[in-house]
């Protein structure tokens, strides 16, 4: 089983020379830690900055410098500010190459929810909406199944949508799992786990290869 | 050139009146017009209209205002980081009207670019769309959004000059640099007030025509919500 760096250092792998990357709030944050130093690669996040470092040393912080999880942040040489309404121009006109997000729930069509739990929970989407809404290259991070145990890759969402038909990949504690017009296609699985073991934490529609490598990382 | 400077934050704030419709530009609290905040606060006016992406803390930002009950109806796309905002909005006292990111972006830019309204894939297929028309581009659907309709927009600047031109410094720009121009009233706050001629024209992110008041803002906290940093190797 992957844990949470585990899962960051799988979806690294996905990125590519030349990519620029939006990373979401949680594991998604954790892959920039992981992306090979031989390639070029530029994070972007929505509040208006192409080029974010790593976080600042004790001391240099600047409150005029976030990242979208309002965390304290730095800008690497190349780097570029611009407003919000840009940074969104930017996205839906897919200049961003990868969109990496958490997810409270995958459908096997693509759907996706992430937002809001009717009654229990409502933070706002934030940009998530028009990230999945426009980004070619959508990959979701999150653990296979939720706190009580449910899976969270289902046959269709129950929660709210935060984008319809929209995710192209997920990566999870358990598998790398690719979405297809049939339904979730396993393509690895994670160190110790079992195909029965993703089949069990998989609600929706699993398509099972005959081969089915181990995720390396 | 044509003064925009007005004494004090008491001026800027003239003409707000209950029920009206504002801007506050901010990314978290990130750039947010903390000056003007404190006056509403104090000034006291209710049943307003927020267009700000978040909401504050419950004791910072718009988070002030949102204590005191001034709030009627908060259109922003995340508030996750307020308690208070919370209680309020699942209690129904408050109506949110929770808008992805993108889109509340374009909305301001939308009003400040003088265009009525515009197409957007966002939000499509799910309850954001409730109640819009919809149209199909280039073989993907999309969702008509209205510009936004303020009375006053509250915008923060790192430097300013006389004459309402302003630069944002960092992340900080974010949704200031969208609402400046985008209501009746534009009122921004700088760290920095200075003659006009000082600031090069080459670097102004905003031209003071989207500006009819400026003033120098005082004792900025600038808080920050999450510090993150790293050990030194």
């Amino acid at each position: 089983m992957l844990d949470k760096n585990g899962i960051a250092k799988r979806i690294a792998q996905e990125v590519q020379d030349g990519y620029y990357v939006n990373l979401g709030i949680g594991i998604p944050t954790l892959v920039a830690n992981f992306v090979r130093e031989d390639i070029s690669v530029e994070f972007q996040s929505e509040n208006g900055v192409l080029g974010m470092g790593p976080f600042p040393f004790e001391g240099q912080e600047d409150a005029d410098l976030i990242n979208a999880g309002k965390q304290t942040i730095t800008a690497l040489p190349g780097a570029a500010f611009f407003d919000s309404a840009m940074s969104f121009g930017m996205i839906r006109a897919r200049q961003v190459d990868l969109t990496i997000l958490g997810a409270m729930e995958v459908a096997q069509n693509g759907d996706i929810a992430n937002w809001k739990i009717p009654g229990v929970m409502v933070k706002g989407m934030g940009g998530a909406m028009d990230l999945v809404a426009s980004a070619e290259n959508i990959i979701v991070a999150m653990m296979h199944t939720n706190k009580a145990g449910e899976s969270k890759l289902l046959p269709q969402c129950s929660l709210p949508l935060t984008g319809v038909g929209c995710v192209k990949k997920i990566v999870t504690n358990l598998a790398v799992i690719e979405v297809t017009p049939e339904g979730f296609k396993l393509l690895e699985r994670a160190p110790g786990v079992s195909v029965a073991d993703i089949q069990a934490a998989t609600a929706g529609r699993l398509i099972v290869p005959e081969h089915v490598p181990e995720i390396a990382v | 050139m044509i003064n925009k400077v007005v004494s004090d934050v008491q001026a800027a704030i003239s003409g707000v009146q209950d029920g009206q419709t504002f801007m506050l530009g901010g990314f978290g609290l990130c750039g947010i017009p903390e000056n003007a905040i404190a006056a509403l606060v104090a000034a006291g006016v209710k049943n307003l209209t927020c267009i700000s992406n978040n909401a504050g803390v419950a004791d910072f930002g718009i988070g002030l205002m949102l204590v005191k009950h001034q709030v009627k109806t908060m259109i922003a796309s995340y508030v996750g980081e307020n308690d208070v905002f919370e209680q309020q909005m699942l209690s129904g006292i408050l109506e949110v009207i929770l808008t992805p990111q993108g889109s509340l972006a374009e909305k301001c830019r939308a009003a400040q670019a003088g265009i009525p309204a515009f197409y957007t894939p966002a939000g499509y297929g799910t309850e954001v769309a409730l109640g819009k028309e919809t149209k199909e581009f280039n073989g993907k659907m999309h969702l008509l959004e209205l510009a936004y309709k303020a009375d006053f927009a509250f915008v923060k600047a790192w430097k300013g000059d006389t004459a309402g031109n302003l630069i944002f410094k960092g992340t900080a720009r974010n949704f200031n640099a969208c609402m400046a121009g985008a209501a009746t009233i534009t009122v921004a706050e700088v760290e920095e007030l200075v003659p006009a001629g000082q600031l090069d024209p080459n670097h102004i992110h905003i031209p003071g025509i989207m500006v009819q008041r400026i003033f120098q803002g005082q004792a900025y906290e600038k808080r920050i919500e999450q510090l993150t940093t790293r050990p030194r190797a």
